[in-house]
Order: structure tokens, then sequence, then C-alpha cells
């Protein structure tokens, strides 16, 4: 019994997780590459053009799945968080470290690809719509945890206040959402609306998915990339460290 | 500081912490009363800058003019609010505040009411005066009033988990700025929302509803988060 509850904590210490990580990441990497090449295939020669949106509606196949993975990993975040302050992990931290800078470059994917899909669509660049409005004070989000990171010298202490950070954000989220949807409402009719999309086709839907696996896999691949050099930084006075430098050399 | 002892606790009850953070906190603040006034005038400042910026058109500034008091609101709490830990933080008083046997939690709810009473409650009461510069009428100012000084409190509130956060940092104000805002962007909505609704005849009702619902999420955890801060900075 000893044995298999020891299994549990086996990988929360950087020594174990490092080789794992790096087993891990090729099979992440690769699939997300293999994943994204069927994907843009999909999305670019298969599905058929919209009857309403023409050729322009293809940025959906990049779009939809970066401001789902953008939301989705500032959950990821807020729970390694979440368990870095609860139990005191120092890996936790590290992990939540490595996914905020993927989660902001997804928020900004998503702002900056729906900017030319508004253009092309409904003749502008921006609109105050509510989806863009929380997914902007998303990115101010993120970018507010990795700058309170960089403004903290003592890892220990920028692991536990950006924890605490990243949680009062996530209780947050649903409230800004709703609050700019509301907002929305209140100041201007259904001049644009995205949530009465047309019924989609299947190719469609699949190519989004594809998409949406890519985006996903390459999010836990350059995470646990980033992951390790975290590790290796932190660590670099243990003897663990050093073992792995001298295998490298 | 040379503010009263804190009671030592004997019936467990946290109140006399509390009382005694708000109390220590105001004599401090009504030392420094200038830093008061400054603060006070910012607000007044950007308030005016407004309507020289875009028009003098009574209609137009009528429809800006909630947003603009909110914004400037949101402005001179944040320009307050590193008053709220670092004064205590840079002579070592907050650190024997976090080792007093009281909870911190308490603790740090006195000051934030503190903060709030000397920050947040004079801007309210100053918003008719600056709303009577926008043309807005008598029940929008009333409104406007209201959602002050029930949105204000959650400003101070999430304001102090930020100053926490940001304790001894460097270029913590603007670090603060950018931590703090995006969190405030409901009571902004809902605040300025609030006159809006008045104006459109829908009456502020939901508006002060949901920001006195955010008021009472941010008491009962904006403390702790604050207090769980406040013990990161000084770790």
């Amino acid at each position: 019994m000893a044995s298999d509850s020891l299994n549990w904590f086996r990988f929360s210490s950087p020594a174990t997780f490092y080789p794992l990580a790096g087993k891990m990441i090729p099979w992440f990497g690769w699939s997300a590459a293999l994943l994204a090449a069927i994907g843009v295939y999909v999305g670019l020669f298969v599905a058929p053009t919209d009857f309403q949106q023409g050729e322009a509606y293809r940025i959906i196949f990049i779009h939809v799945p970066a401001a789902w993975m953008s939301m989705f990993l500032y959950v990821v975040m807020a729970c390694w968080s979440a368990v870095a302050l609860g139990f005191n992990t120092r890996l936790s931290a590290m992990m939540a470290q490595a996914i905020a800078p993927t989660g902001a470059v997804m928020t900004f994917i998503a702002l900056w690809t729906g900017a030319f899909w508004g253009r092309a669509t409904w003749a502008t660049y921006w609109a105050w719509n509510a989806r863009m409005t929380s997914e902007l004070i998303l990115l101010f989000l993120y970018l507010g945890v990795i700058a309170l990171r960089h403004a903290i010298d003592d890892p220990r202490r920028a692991d536990r206040a950006c924890g605490v950070l990243t949680l009062v954000g996530v209780v947050n989220i649903p409230i800004i959402y709703f609050s700019v949807h509301w907002w929305n409402s209140l100041h201007q009719g259904a001049t644009v609306s995205l949530t009465k999309a047309p019924k989609m086709a299947a190719i469609m839907l699949t190519g989004m998915l594809i998409m949406s696996f890519a985006a996903w896999f390459y999010a836990i691949a350059v995470s646990l990339a980033r992951a390790r050099t975290i590790m290796i930084d932190r660590e670099r006075g243990t003897s663990w460290v050093s073992a792995v430098a001298g295998a490298a050399r | 500081m040379a503010a009263a002892t804190l009671p030592s606790p004997t019936t467990g009850s946290v109140w006399p912490a509390v009382q005694w953070a708000v109390r220590r906190d105001l004599k401090l603040a009504f030392r420094s009363r200038a830093e008061l006034g400054v603060q006070l005038l910012f607000y007044v400042i950007v308030v005016s800058l407004f309507p020289l910026s875009t028009s003098p058109e009574r209609n137009l500034l009528a429809t800006l003019g909630p947003g603009v008091l909110w914004v400037a609101a949101l402005l001179s709490s944040l320009l307050s609010l590193p008053r709220l830990f670092a004064g205590d933080h840079a002579d070592g008083t907050l650190e024997q505040i976090a080792l007093s046997p009281y909870p911190l939690e308490a603790l740090v709810s006195g000051k934030i009411l503190a903060h709030w009473l000397t920050t947040g409650l004079p801007v309210a009461l100053l918003a008719p005066l600056l709303g009577l510069q926008y043309a807005m009428d008598g029940e929008s100012l009333a409104v406007l009033t209201a959602a002050l000084l029930v949105g204000t409190p959650v400003l101070s509130l999430l304001g102090a988990i930020g100053a926490a956060l940001t304790l001894g940092l460097r270029a913590s104000g603007s670090l603060l700025a950018l931590l703090i805002l995006p969190l405030y962007v409901p009571v902004l909505i809902f605040g300025a929302g609030a006159v809006d609704a008045v104006r459109a005849g829908l009456g502020a009702t939901a508006n002060l509803s949901l920001l006195g619902a955010g008021l009472l999420i941010a008491l009962v955890g904006a403390p702790f988060a604050a207090a769980a801060a406040v013990r990161i900075a000084l770790d």
C-alpha cells in the first residue's frame, strides 16, 4: 500500500518529472503538428465555402480553437495555482508559470484573428462586443500574472503571489463575462450577432475540432518544454540538474 | 507609529481588532490631511479634463458624465492604494500587525474600511457636485451617488489584494494598475450602467442590486485574499 500511495506523488518532484516531460514533449508536439496539418487541409480544401460569409469564415479554424484554449488554459493555470497554494508544491507553481505565456499567446491570436474576421464580415476590426471585450480583459489578466511574476525576484514569493492573483482572476472571469454581456445588451442592439450563427456543416465542425486538439496538444508540448527550462533554472544548485547537465555534456 | 495599542483578545471576538485598525488608520490619514486633499483634487481635475477634451455640449456631457465620474473614481482609488500597506510595510509595522494574536484578516478588513472612509466615501459625496457640471438631472445624480456609495467599497476591497501583492516591488504603481484595473471592470460597468439605465427609463434597481451583490462577494472573499497576499509579502 505504501508504494501505491507513493506513486501518486512520484512525478511531483522536478527530478522525476523532468525526464518524463522530456519524453512527453515529442509525442504531444508531433501529434499537434500532424493534427494541425490535417486540420488545415480540412479547413482550407475540404470544407465548402460558406454561402453567407464566403471564404473569410475559414478564419474560424484558427480563431475558435485559440479562443477556447485561451479560456481553458486560464482555468488549468488556476487549478495548478490552487494545488501549489494548497499543498505548497513547487512543480505545480512551475506548471502554472509555464502555462501563462501560452495562454496569453492564445488570447492574442484569438483577438487578432477575430479582428480580421470582423473586418471581412462586419466591416469593422473592432466592435465592443461582449465576447471581444471579455477576451481583451482576459489578455490583461494574463499579462498581469506574467508582469507580477517578472517583478518579484524571489521565485517562491512569485509563485504564491501569482497563485493568489490567478485565483482572484478565475473567480472574476465569469463576473466580468456577464457584466460585459449585460452592458453590451443595454448599449447596442443586435448590430453584430455571432450567437445566432447559421448551422455549421459537419465537415466545418470536424475541421474545427481537429484544429482544437492540435492547439491543445501544442499548448501541452510548449508548456512542458517551458516547464523544463523553469525546472532547470530554479533547481540549478541541485545534484539532479548537475547529472542532467553532465549527461548532456 | 504611536497609535493606541491593540487590546489583547479576551472574548474571541475579532471586532476589537477591526475597530483598532480603523481608528489607527483614520488617525494616520488625518495626520496627513494634505495627501487626502491632493487625492480628491486629482479626482476633480480628471473629471474637469473631459469636457475640455471633448465638447461642452450639454447632451453629450450628460451622456458622458456617469462614465467619466466612474473612471475618475477608479483612478483615484488606484492612486491611493499604495497608502494602504506600503507605509506600514516600510517601517515594519505590518510585520507587527501580522504577529498580533488577532486574525490578520480582521486587521486587514479594518484597514480596508479606513481606506474606503478616507478615499471612496469623499469621492462618492463629491460626485453630485461634479455631476452638476455634466448637466446631469437630479435623479441621475442621486443614482450616481448611490452607485458610488455601493461600488467604491468594492474598489477598496479588490484594490487591497493588488496593493498587498505588489508590496515592495519595482514599479509597483504601474504594476498595480495592470493587476487591478481589469478586476474593476464589472464595478465600472454596473456603476455607470445604473445611471444609463435611469436615463433609458429602466430604473437602476438591477444595476444597484448587482453592485450590492458584488460588494457582498468582495466583503466575504477579498479580506482573505488580501491577508494571504500580505503574508506572502512578509515572508
